[in-house]
């Protein structure tokens, strides 16, 4: 997999972190054809991706072909403090993983 | 003739520890492709209740207005669609987006942790208009709201 497929940023504000992440990714649902040869363009796309900081995990999403190509994710968390890392990771259908560490800011 | 019998002893030993390699190879080989959590059944149900069911473990869910969509009136292209759900519903563990008139419905399902609010943006693809659903799930029970968005070009299928 493409090297830094993930770009995350994470915001403290009134003590609520705002986590916003882009991730490159086709995600190919399955049931696309190609228009030149015809032939069905395999499935492709992002199945999980997980957020942790400090050993806890804030939000696992589970997701579908259905979730739009280089897919945006944005969430929001209590209890981050500024410094703190905090580490996104996706796997997909093909077992391509990557992840991206970032520190609250 | 003996050595003709242990030679052939020989062969089939090597013969199964090959195909046993291979199997252990292979195994290693796609050692994250297994996903256990992800809800397979759920992810290929075509219809609300079963899906729910196979999500979330109950196939009733009740209309809440603590639940928020935003999403657009209209979307222009159906491949990208922004979905912000957003609950006040206290104890709220899981989101999960569905697009009824998607091909695959469910689109995306959230588990939150402890201390993350009720609050998950993501974009989407829209095969044609219909409703988005989203299902909170807030101390064991099923709490839905829908927004209906018209698309004026498709994002499934080519």
């Amino acid at each position: 997999m493409a090297k830094k497929s993930i770009k995350i940023r994470a915001s403290l504000k009134d003590d609520v972190t705002t986590v916003k992440a882009l991730m490159t990714h086709p995600m190919e649902t399955g049931a696309r054809k190609d228009k030149k040869s015809g032939e069905t363009i395999p499935a492709h796309f992002i199945q999980e991706v997980t957020c942790e900081s400090g050993g806890k995990n804030l939000l696992t999403a589970y997701w579908s072909g259905g979730v739009s190509q280089n897919p945006y994710l944005s969430f929001k968390f209590k209890g981050g403090n500024k410094g703190d890392k905090l580490t996104l990771s996706w796997v997909d259908n093909k077992g391509e993983s990557d992840s991206a560490e970032v520190e609250i800011g | 003739m003996e050595t003709d019998v242990k030679r052939r002893i020989m062969l089939k030993g090597s013969l199964a520890v090959g195909v046993l390699g291979v199997a252990a190879g292979a195994g290693l080989l796609t050692p994250r492709v297994v996903l256990a959590a992800w809800p397979k059944e759920a992810f290929a149900a075509k219809m609300m209740p079963e899906m729910l069911q196979a999500l979330l473990g109950s196939d009733s869910a009740q209309e809440s207005g603590e639940i928020k969509i935003k999403a657009p009136d209209i979307a222009e292209n159906g491949a990208v669609v922004p979905i912000t759900v957003s609950t006040e519903l206290a104890g709220a563990s899981s989101i999960a987006v569905i697009a009824v008139n998607n091909p695959a419905p469910l689109v995306a399902s959230y588990e939150l942790g402890e201390g993350t609010e009720g609050f998950v943006s993501t974009r989407i693809k829209m095969g044609k208009s219909g409703d988005v659903v989203a299902v909170v799930k807030a101390d064991g029970k099923l709490y839905s709201a829908k927004k209906e968005v018209k698309v004026t070009i498709g994002g499934c299928g080519g």
